[in-house]
């Protein structure tokens, strides 16, 4: 929906009934009364999803051309289709806060806009399919189950949708390990390899520690996100711990070790001067990423131009009729 | 244990090559703002399930198909220009639809009957 802005109500008042809506679980919807922060924060947060899904189609679209089989590679296809669907959801919510869908992409190609760091990495073997698949969507799908109750009820639906098309994102990944699993000792190195290369930049998916993320108290009053970035990163060790026993690999963590006492395993430390510099722009791939997004949309131009006229021409051809 | 893995550099590492130009912000490129309905069976209603950016009518359903409809969501497509959508002021929520609620007995379990008359 169009969203429209002239609602806005001056008395201060507004933030209290807004706040209040949000404690009693009311969705807040496009034409909605909203403190300007929200609407902003929401604006970034959804934006920078967006385009995480449409910059993520890039380390597995470097493998349709080199799938193993036929199978192999309409499931690539329909995985990578998948996440441009995911982006396209994701901007058109997106817009209905106010924000053209232009001014959201001209911010991803000025640099302006951030994206999940995890695609700034390269994908080097046919595995990273695999670990891609089970680990950067695995964690992925817990924080987008998590924002299936997000209070922007836009937001919320679009991952509702999104939800049900990620399961089949994960399991094929798993299942691409599985078989290399059990393959020659070339392919379960490859499996190993590829699990130690995607693990720990996984776990940087969600985010910095509680204590360092600045954004987090107000997005949890707002219920904009509902568990934490260490809530969440726990949950994906927990899971993950157990599943990488069936592929009978390793994760490449000397400390991982279950708690007893905790009911949760124990894990180490991510290495953070790692991650802020991939966030700030130097990580293997940030720059060809970006490079690639402006050349898919220069090299489009033709076709938007020729979309137009031919629009026209039929708008035209039925008037005449 | 020697092994070897081949690892494909070409086509997924930076390149030392500039990127393009970032291309201007020319607001009527932008094509036309739709929403989608989709059928999802026949007999039952269209439902809204989003919207998408299309040059006209005809790419708005085919744009729909795409998007909305990968996994046989929907039998039937409506596309509406959402310029054309009129919506109630949610400001004016109270006046709308408050005058139905204390008209509680215009439902049916407002109505006590023995219960000897089921099944009605
Ligand atoms: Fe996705
Ligand atoms: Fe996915």
């Amino acid at each position: 929906m169009m969203p429209v802005q002239d609602f806005v109500r001056k008395d201060f008042s507004g933030d209290k009934i807004f706040q209040d809506k949000i404690d009693n679980e009311v969705k807040i919807e496009p034409r909605d009364w909203m403190p300007d922060a929200y609407r902003k924060t929401n604006i970034r947060q959804i934006s920078q999803h967006a385009h995480s899904e449409i910059v993520g189609m890039l380390p597995e679209g470097n493998w349709i051309s080199r799938a193993p089989s036929l199978k192999r590679k309409a499931i690539l296809l329909a995985k990578v289709q998948d996440e441009a669907g995911h982006g396209l959801y994701l901007y058109s919510a997106c817009e209905t806060l106010g924000i053209t869908r232009e001014e959201t992409i001209n911010d991803l190609h000025s640099g302006k806009a951030k994206y999940s760091s995890i695609f700034n990495y390269p994908s080097l073997t046919w595995a990273d399919m695999g670990a891609i698949g089970w680990l950067v969507d695995g964690a992925a799908i817990l924080n987008q189950v998590m924002l299936t109750r997000t209070s922007y009820g836009p937001y919320a639906r679009a991952m509702v949708r999104i939800c049900k098309e990620e399961s089949f994102h994960q399991r094929q990944g798993f299942e691409i390990l599985l078989v290399l699993s059990k393959g020659s000792d070339e392919q379960k190195a490859m499996c190993q390899d590829a699990i130690n290369r995607w693990w720990w930049p996984s776990l940087m998916m969600f985010g910095p520690h509680d204590s360092e993320s600045t954004n987090s108290e107000q997005s949890m009053k707002w219920k904009i996100k509902r568990k934490s970035n260490d809530e969440l990163r726990q949950n994906f060790v927990d899971m993950c711990a157990e599943q990488v026993k069936v592929l009978g690999m390793k994760l490449p963590d000397e400390k991982l070790k279950w708690n007893e006492k905790r009911q949760h395993y124990d894990f180490g430390e991510i290495n953070w001067d790692e991650f802020w510099n991939v966030v700030k722009g130097n990580g293997p791939c940030n720059k060809q990423r970006l490079d690639a997004r402006r050349k898919a949309w220069e090299e489009g131009e033709w076709v938007r131009e020729a979309a137009a006229a031919f629009a026209e021409k039929r708008r035209l051809k039925q008037e005449a009729a | 244990m020697n092994i070897q893995i081949r690892k494909y550099y070409y086509g997924d590492i930076p390149e030392d090559k500039t990127g393009g130009n970032i291309a201007s912000s020319d607001a009527k490129s932008d094509w036309a703002l739709w929403e989608v309905f989709i059928r999802s069976k026949q007999g039952l209603d269209h439902k809204h399930v989003g919207s998408l950016h299309a040059a006209d009518a005809q790419m708005a359903i085919e744009n729909a198909r795409d998007v909305y409809t990968r996994r046989m969501e929907g039998v039937s497509i409506w596309v509406v220009e959402s310029k054309y959508i009129h919506a109630s002021n949610p400001e004016e929520a109270g006046e709308m639809f408050e005058p139905a609620v204390d008209k509680i007995y215009r439902h049916p379990t407002f109505y006590d009957l023995p219960d000897e008359v089921n099944q009605m």
